[in-house]
């Protein structure tokens, strides 16, 4: 289904559009959420608050400023941060730039149908460090372009290229096969 | 527009990470309607995004699809899920019928209450109606008393009755003089005389008449304030007849014969 009528369809509130929706975008929404939580069972509560957020501000997205998935992605970090400002989550509470995706992949045992976690660690463990952190900042913890160099001290535009280059790496280790 | 360069540049990968501008991501967008080629490049960038940021999702999210979907399209997909649940529009129910009860029975508290204010007022008022009816009632009492009085002494055996007729000065005025000269107790039923002007009053004269000697008995004190207009004075002469004339405040030692008002003689 192509992006278009994927939205179509969610803004004509149709419940087998929304069913798509779950099963293609959940485990990345899921991911990101749990990259920020760090908790099994708040990540399910949140992603329920993610999906029912999405589906309810559906009208206001604008396909001109943006892809679906990036906005849901955007929601779903937000809704994390924020659930996680609120919640006391005592010693667990750790600060986000520690929680690299990397390291939460390495403890990830999932293998099932869609999910072979260990495999994409040997991909995500052919990147060099600096795109792992690169890819990290701008696609988990939703850094801007300006944060990310500011953060890893480099130039503004080398983020541009960098990332390029980073995800076609990974894009190439991906096997067409893998998660479909 | 080069395509390549354009994709190789990195700016898809930013358009998918979010971390364009505004005026950029239109461009980007209106790249992609143009050339198919860049579509599906970001289409790619996402699959592997999306691939990525699912490995670490730590549990297979289809375990709780349904509830999940349930719970978002139940908001608003009431009539596709026949299991309506029923509980909160009772609790409405009956928060509702609460609050009925409560406003009839503060209506009903308020009525009451009126209605005891009311009562209590209509009380007051019968009170004072009361009151009013006793003092009325003792006034008629005692007025009745007074007549009675006034007859027994007008019945009294040893009484004398002398009419007084009006003479030159007020010719439609008269008078009558109850004399009981045991008592030796005149009493003057003055209705006949018209009010004094003020600063005058009605002095009584006890006369003898051969020679003409008047004596005075007394003043008609508070004319306009007697209800009856019967007055009593003592009177110990061997009167043979009685006069009334009007005089300054406070009386004269003997009677303005021009202002003689009424006149009359006993009858022996």
């Amino acid at each position: 289904m192509t992006e278009k009528l994927l939205i179509r369809q969610l803004k004509a509130r149709d419940a087998k559009a929304f069913e798509y929706l779950y099963r293609n975008y959940s485990e990345s929404l899921q991911g990101v959420i749990f990259s920020v939580i760090r908790d099994k069972e708040v990540t399910k509560e949140v992603l329920q608050d993610v999906f029912l957020k999405i589906w309810n501000s559906i009208e206001s997205h604008d396909s001109g400023k943006g892809r679906l998935f990036t906005w849901m992605l955007r929601i779903a970090r937000n809704t994390s941060i924020d659930v996680l400002r609120s919640k006391d989550f005592g010693n667990q509470k750790k600060n986000l730039s520690d929680n690299f995706f990397v390291d939460i992949l390495e403890t990830n045992d999932r293998i099932d149908a869609k999910i072979d976690a260990q495999r994409m660690k040997t991909y995500v463990d052919k990147l060099k460090d600096k795109c792992q952190q690169l890819i990290d900042l701008l696609y988990f913890k939703g850094f801007t372009q300006k944060e990310a160099s500011e953060t890893l001290d480099i130039p503004v535009g080398t983020v541009k290229t960098r990332n390029r280059s980073c995800l076609s790496k990974l894009r190439e280790l991906i096997p067409e096969s893998y998660g479909r | 527009m080069d395509v390549k360069a354009y994709i190789a540049s990195g700016i898809l990968e930013l358009y998918v990470a979010g971390t364009l501008t505004e005026l950029e991501n239109r461009e980007v967008y209106e790249a992609m309607q143009e050339h198919a080629e860049i579509r599906e490049e970001v289409e790619r960038i996402e699959q592997a995004v999306r691939q990525l940021t699912a490995s670490v999702s730590p549990t297979n999210t289809s375990a709780y699809e349904d509830r999940i979907k349930q719970t978002v399209l139940g908001e608003d997909s009431m009539d596709e899920t026949p299991v309506v649940p029923f509980p909160p529009q009772k609790r409405n129910w009956l928060a509702y019928s609460g609050w009925a009860a409560a406003l009839v029975l503060g209506a009903g508290l308020f009525y009451l209450q009126q209605e005891n204010q009311d009562l209590k007022s209509d009380i007051q008022t019968t009170e004072i109606e009361n009151s009013y009816l006793e003092q009325q009632i003792e006034q008629a009492n005692k007025s009745l008393d007074a007549s009675r009085a006034l007859v027994e002494i007008l019945r009294d055996k040893n009484i004398g009755t002398t009419n007084l007729a009006g003479q030159t000065a007020a010719p439609e005025a008269y008078a009558k003089v109850y004399w009981n000269q045991e008592a030796q107790t005149v009493y003057i039923d003055a209705q006949g005389l018209p009010e004094p002007p003020p600063g005058k009053v009605y002095q009584v004269w006890s006369l003898k008449l051969n020679p003409l000697t008047p004596t005075s008995l007394g003043l008609l004190d508070d004319f306009a304030g007697d209800e009856n207009k019967i007055f009593a004075l003592t009177n110990a002469n061997a009167s043979e007849a009685f006069g009334i004339t009007l005089e300054p405040a406070g009386g004269s030692e003997s009677p303005t014969l021009e202002q003689l008002y009424t006149l009359g003689v006993v009858k022996s």
